[in-house]
């Protein structure tokens, strides 16, 4: 039996109950210390506050604690005894946008918080849009305070018809509701016997449960070169290896590859997984393979099936994010990161702007500023191997750099 | 192979799963870095770094060298097992002593005799005249609450300094590593590690710790609610009472304000069960610097601690 990591992302604001949520899972799986509750007491009490406020937790700046406001993506980390989890715990601010882009582009699994009271807003949308631009495909909605409806049944069905109709029109079909109450603790770790109409998992459950896992065998090969290994030592004279990490799919010795922006086809000889040597490896394992012929591969090149290759291009139509101060707009003269490869890159034009909140996209756009969610086209400098984010999603990922400060401008997913 | 057909011959263990992430941390600095430099005390999240490393390059040695800030308050076992180690990994070691710095009247010591805050300034000297441009540590999210927001890739100013509102956002695996000139970039490969998937993957790596890290017995002495080793750094000061007790550390560092924790777990078997079960944070237990205040972390972050 393997003991699994998930990656899940939490969204909301503090009047959903987010931070008390977060808290009580932290809590209820004794994943909080006597010393970290200790502090958070005495803070509280310094503050006048009667209980431990549980956001102290989760808010590690001063200026977050002083605020009383999560500025940042702060990761938690909780264990049970058959799943590690990492929670990206992110701000639900329209003005936070970019911080919950950041923390769903590495997860799995959004766990999107509703309030009972006030069922699916244009909040909700927003995460649930976020979710799906960036490749989450399932979802666990907690639908929060059931102890202020009096654990209705009929308010808590109406509003899961409610989201999944919002998480089904955004392309997730993988959507779980559970009702909870995160301040007395209902459903959330343990059982409710205030919701004896409620036949699923409790959230906790849900997130030992869940399989979010893609078999590498459903996707083509990728490999993007980080490394050339070569020793030149006595002992290994004439090694050559390319050393990545597998992004999607599986390779294995004997294997066809080839090298796309090459276009050169070789054969797999040899396969080790940091050091230890295999027949097969598979996605997200760190690898270092050799190939049959001699080939002039460089960092950033991608190793491919060769019946399934990269699209090879110099233009794509891309979604970003846009991440900082500095606005995104036509003409403007960048560097993308595409996994290790770092190419020039001409902004092309700005085709729309997508309004999160009614899901509209809005044309005639000069430019995108921060949080701003949008479609562009972009010219690379050199051909490019790239997929499109759907269908491999860190082949299809980018992120676009300022050239005279090296900040990070923006996080681009390739739709074209 | 014998689970060709069997989706779970797919499936990778938590462990794997972390260890692959900090293996393409790791590869990623030497593709984008001209000269990195690892920080290795013969502590164990920096001996587990090592261990990491050596495996990311394989069969090449590690393409960089470690460095060491000794404050003159470290362990000699510890000391002993750091030469040790790096010997026998075949990289080069290089010094840098806080004691140089004190003789010559760069830093005064401090009134409580503590030598880990001193440890920022020789640290940001020796990175610039090494020329260091990325510098590998092993922090880790799950430490203490500032550091659950340090990114894999960390920028620093010249003066070393950490600016939380100015972090570059990361995402996907996509590290960007971009600096000006002065400019360096800290990187965390073990940012989402715990202190148990640390223990978990020295007991499944069989990597050998400095013996202190196991249940001993040892002449030690309180001072705030902490297990102080009496040395040359000023203790215990009169009023404090020597007694024998059977102990562990939890986490290495400066004699002054690294307590151990009363403890009879003798193997890395015995100090998983412990650390599960622990309901204190490893640096609660034995960081006196932690205790400070409730933003001590992020001051000394500020400042260009690691």
């Amino acid at each position: 039996m393997t003991h699994d990591l998930l990656r899940f992302a939490t969204a909301g604001s503090v009047d959903d109950g987010k931070s008390t949520l977060v808290g009580r899972l932290l809590h209820d799986t004794k994943s909080v210390l006597a010393d970290q509750l200790a502090a958070i007491e005495r803070v509280s009490t310094e503050r006048g506050m009667e209980v431990a406020d549980l956001a102290l937790l989760t808010d590690g700046l001063r200026a977050e604690r002083e605020q009383g406001i999560t500025i940042d993506v702060a990761y938690r980390y909780f264990s049970t005894t058959t799943r590690s989890f990492i929670l990206a715990d992110t701000p639900g601010h329209v003005q936070y946008t970019r911080n919950m882009v950041t923390g769903a582009s590495t997860a799995e699994l959004a766990l999107i918080l509703i309030d009972v009271r006030h069922g699916v807003v244009e909040q909700t949308r927003r995460h649930t849009a976020i979710a799906a631009l960036l490749g989450v495909r399932h979802i666990a909605v907690t639908v929060n305070k059931m102890d202020l409806v009096d654990y209705s049944q009929e308010r808590f069905e109406a509003l899961e018809a409610d989201f999944k109709k919002v998480a089904n029109s955004l392309g997730i079909e993988d959507v779980v509701a559970i009702p909870v109450s995160a301040l007395v603790g209902d459903n959330v770790v343990d059982r409710s016997d205030r919701t004896p109409w409620y036949q699923g998992p409790t959230l906790l459950e849900f997130l030992e449960e869940v399989q979010v896992g893609i078999d590498p065998r459903d996707q083509p090969f990728r490999l993007p070169v980080q490394y050339v290994n070569r020793p030149r030592t006595a002992e290994h004279p004439d090694f050559r290896g390319y050393s990545g990490r597998i992004s999607s799919g599986s390779v294995a010795v004997g294997d066809e590859i080839v090298v796309a922006s090459l276009r050169r086809s070789t054969r797999v000889t040899a396969i080790d997984v940091v050091g230890e040597p295999t027949d097969v490896a598979f996605a997200p394992q760190s690898v270092t393979i050799q190939l049959a012929d001699d080939i002039d591969i460089d960092r950033g090149d991608v190793i491919a099936a060769v019946e399934q290759p990269p699209r090879l291009t110099r233009e794509i139509t891309a979604t970003i994010c846009v991440l900082s101060d500095t606005s995104i707009s036509a003409g403007q003269r960048l560097l993308a990161r595409i996994g290790p490869k770092t190419v020039r890159v001409i902004v092309g034009s700005v085709v729309d702007r997508l309004d999160l909140e009614t899901l509209e996209h809005a044309a005639h756009t000069d430019e995108l500023t921060t949080n701003d969610v949008g479609t562009i086209t972009l010219r690379f400098a050199d051909e490019i191997a790239i997929d499109n984010y759907d269908d491999l999603r860190t082949t299809g990922a980018f992120i676009l750099v300022d050239d005279q400060d090296g900040s990070t401008l923006a996080g681009g997913m390739t739709r074209s | 192979m014998s689970g060709a057909n069997d989706s779970a011959a797919y499936a990778l263990d938590h462990l794997d799963v972390l260890e692959s992430e900090a293996v393409h941390v790791f590869r990623e600095v030497v593709g984008e870095f001209d000269r990195p430099v690892l920080l290795f005390s013969g502590g164990k999240d920096s001996v587990v770094m090592l261990h990491l490393a050596a495996k990311a390059f394989a069969p090449s040695p590690v393409p960089f060298p470690v460095l060491h800030v000794d404050t003159g308050h470290n362990f000699p076992e510890v000391l002993t097992y750091r030469d040790e180690t790096v010997d026998r990994v075949g990289v080069r070691l290089v010094v840098t002593y806080v004691q140089d710095w004190i003789d010559d009247g760069r830093l005064k010591e401090r009134a409580d005799g503590t030598r880990n805050p001193l440890q920022t300034i020789p640290l940001l000297e020796s990175i610039v005249s090494g020329k260091y441009d990325a510098v590998f540590g092993g922090g880790r999210r799950d430490e203490e609450k500032a550091r659950a927001k340090e990114r894999f890739f960390s920028l620093r100013d010249e003066f070393g300094q950490w600016d939380p509102r100015r972090q570059r956002p990361e995402l996907w695996d996509v590290y960007n590593g971009r600096r000006r000139p002065g400019e360096h970039v800290r990187v965390f490969p073990l940012s989402n590690w715990t202190e148990l998937d640390v223990w978990r993957y020295i007991e499944r790596e069989q990597i050998v710790l400095p013996d202190l890290y196991y249940s001993h017995e040892r002449e030690v002495f309180a001072r705030d609610g902490m297990w102080l080793t009496p040395g040359d750094w000023g203790g215990p000061k009169e009023g404090e009472e020597l007694v024998t007790r059977t102990v562990r550390y939890r986490t290495v560092g400066d004699m002054s304000c690294t307590g151990a924790v009363e403890s009879e777990a003798t193997s890395v078997a015995d100090v998983i069960v412990e650390v599960a079960a622990s309901r204190l944070t490893e640096r609660g237990a034995t960081r006196a610097d932690d205790r400070m205040s409730e933003a001590a972390m992020e001051d000394r972050k500020r400042e260009g601690y690691f």
